[in-house]
C-alpha cells in the first residue's frame, strides 16, 4: 500500500497438500532495514522466503516485490541464500564467481574476492573438500557480493562456529547497502538480534509479532531472544 | 567487544552510554571526527540505524555535532565534555551507594571497605 514498502504481502496462503504452511499473512516491509525472520522449525520461514525469491508460485494472495509479482524481473534485484547448498562439489570459489558473474550483472567479483580473503578461504579449493562452515561462507559471499535491492538469507549461520558467526555478522554489516532490505531467517536469535531493525515472529503460518527491536526492549523489558522463548513456549508444550 | 549489552534496555540507549564513556574518557578526543556509522555498527555488531539513532541522541546532548559537508565531530567544548564525565561518575557512584544499601551495609562499613580496597590496589 504505502509507497515506502519494497515488499508487500497481502493475505498470503500457502498449502502443501492439505497442510497449511502460511495462512492469511499480510506484511509491508520498507527498504533500508535489516529484518529478522524468526520462528520455530517448520513454521514457514523458508517457504515465505522462497515465495519472495520467486521460486514458488502456487500460493494464494498477493506478493509484490518492488511493485511486481515475483518472477524474472524481481530475481534480477533479489539476492537469495537458500538453506541448502546448490553449488556442485567440483566447483571452486573461483568457478562459482565465474558462474555468478555470468548470471548476475550486479555481481562484484572484487568484493567477493575481498570477502574470501577476510574468511581466509582459498579461491582454488574445490567445494567438496571444504567443511560445512566453509561452504556456507562461500555461499554467503556469493549472495552478499551482489548489489541487490533485496537480500533474502535463509539460516546463513546454521553450520558455523561462534567465531565464524561473528565474522559473518561483520561481513553482513560491512556489505549491507543502505537503500536495500535484508531479511535474515535464523533461530540463533541471541547472536544476531542486535543487527536487526525489527523482527517478525512467525508461528506456524501466522504473524505473531512484527516489532522494532528497541521497541520490544522498551515495551517488554526483554531481549528478542527472551520474548521469543516466552511467545513460543506454549506452542512447544502443545 | 563481545556482549557488553544487557537485554532489558533499548540498544540505542546503551550505545549512547558507551559512546559517552569514550568521549568523557578521551578515547574520542574533543574536536575529532566520529567514526562512520558503518564502522561503528561493525565494531559493536549492531544495526546501522541504531547507531544513527544513538549519534542523534548525542547530538541533542551537544556532545557531537554535524558539519553539513564534512561529517560528524566530537564537540570542541571541553566544559561540555567535563560535565558529561561528571554526570557519568555521579551515576556510577549513585548506583554503587544504592547497591551497598541493598546489601545492607552502613555508610561507615562500606566507606571502610572502599579504603581497604584502595590500599590493596595502591591507589
Amino acid at each position: 500500500m504505502s509507497e515506502m514498502s519494497i515488499i508487500e504481502i497481502h493475505n498470503l496462503d500457502k498449502k502443501f497438500g492439505t497442510n497449511t504452511v502460511l495462512s492469511d499473512l499480510s506484511l509491508n516491509l520498507e527498504a533500508g532495514k535489516i529484518i529478522g525472520l524468526l520462528g520455530p522449525n517448520g513454521c514457514g520461514k523458508s517457504t515465505l522466503l522462497k515465495i519472495m525469491a520467486g521460486l514458488t508460485s502456487d500460493y494464494k494472495g498477493a506478493v509484490l516485490i518492488d511493485g511486481k509479482n515475483p518472477g524474472q524481473d524481481t530475481k534480477a534485484i533479489t539476492s537469495y541464500l537458500p538453506e541448502m547448498t546448490y553449488l556442485s562439489g567440483w566447483m571452486r570459489p573461483k568457478d562459482a564467481f565465474d558462474y555468478f558473474a555470468d548470471f548476475y550483472p550486479d555481481f562484484d567479483r572484487v568484493k567477493a574476492q575481498e570477502m574470501l580473503r577476510q574468511f581466509r578461504l582459498d579461491e582454488k579449493q574445490p567445494i567438496k573438500n571444504m567443511s560445512k562452515g566453509m561452504q556456507e561462507k562461500v555461499q554467503l559471499i556469493l549472495v552478499m557480493a551482489r548489489k541487490a535491492k533485496i537480500y533474502l538469507l535463509d539460516e546463513p549461520m546454521g553450520g558455523v562456529d561462534p567465531a565464524s558467526r561473528s565474522a559473518i555478522l561483520d561481513v553482513t554489516l560491512k556489505q549491507y547497502q543502505e537503500d536495500s532490505i535484508m531479511i535474515f531467517a535464523t533461530h540463533l536469535i541471541a547472536d544476531v538480534e542486535k543487527i536487526f531493525d525489527s523482527v517478525i515472529f512467525l508461528g506456524y503460518g501466522e504473524l505473531k509479532l512484527f516489532e522494532e527491536v528497541d521497541q520490544i526492549r522498551e515495551k517488554y523489558g526483554k531481549s528478542v531472544d527472551e520474548l521469543f522463548r516466552e511467545v513460543f513456549a506454549c506452542s512447544v508444550s502443545l | 567487544m563481545e556482549d557488553c549489552f544487557d537485554s532489558n534496555t533499548p540498544i540505542y540507549l546503551q550505545l549512547v552510554k558507551l559512546f559517552t564513556i569514550r568521549i568523557a574518557g578521551g578515547a574520542w578526543g574533543a574536536g575529532e571526527r566520529v567514526m562512520s556509522v558503518r564502522d561503528l555498527a561493525v565494531e559493536f555488531k549492531v544495526n546501522p540505524n541504531t547507531v544513527q539513532r544513538a549519534l542523534s541522541e548525542l547530538e541533542r546532548d551537544s556532545l557531537v555535532y554535524t558539519e553539513r559537508t564534512s561529517g560528524r565531530f566530537i564537540t570542541g567544548d571541553v566544559n561540555r565534555i567535563r560535565e558529561a564525565r561528571k554526570n557519568l561518575i555521579d551515576q556510577e557512584v549513585a548506583a554503587f551507594v544504592r547497591q551497598m544499601k541493598q546489601l545492607g551495609f552502613e555508610r561507615d562499613q562500606w566507606m571502610a571497605m572502599v579504603e581497604e580496597s584502595l590500599k590493596k590496589e595502591n591507589v
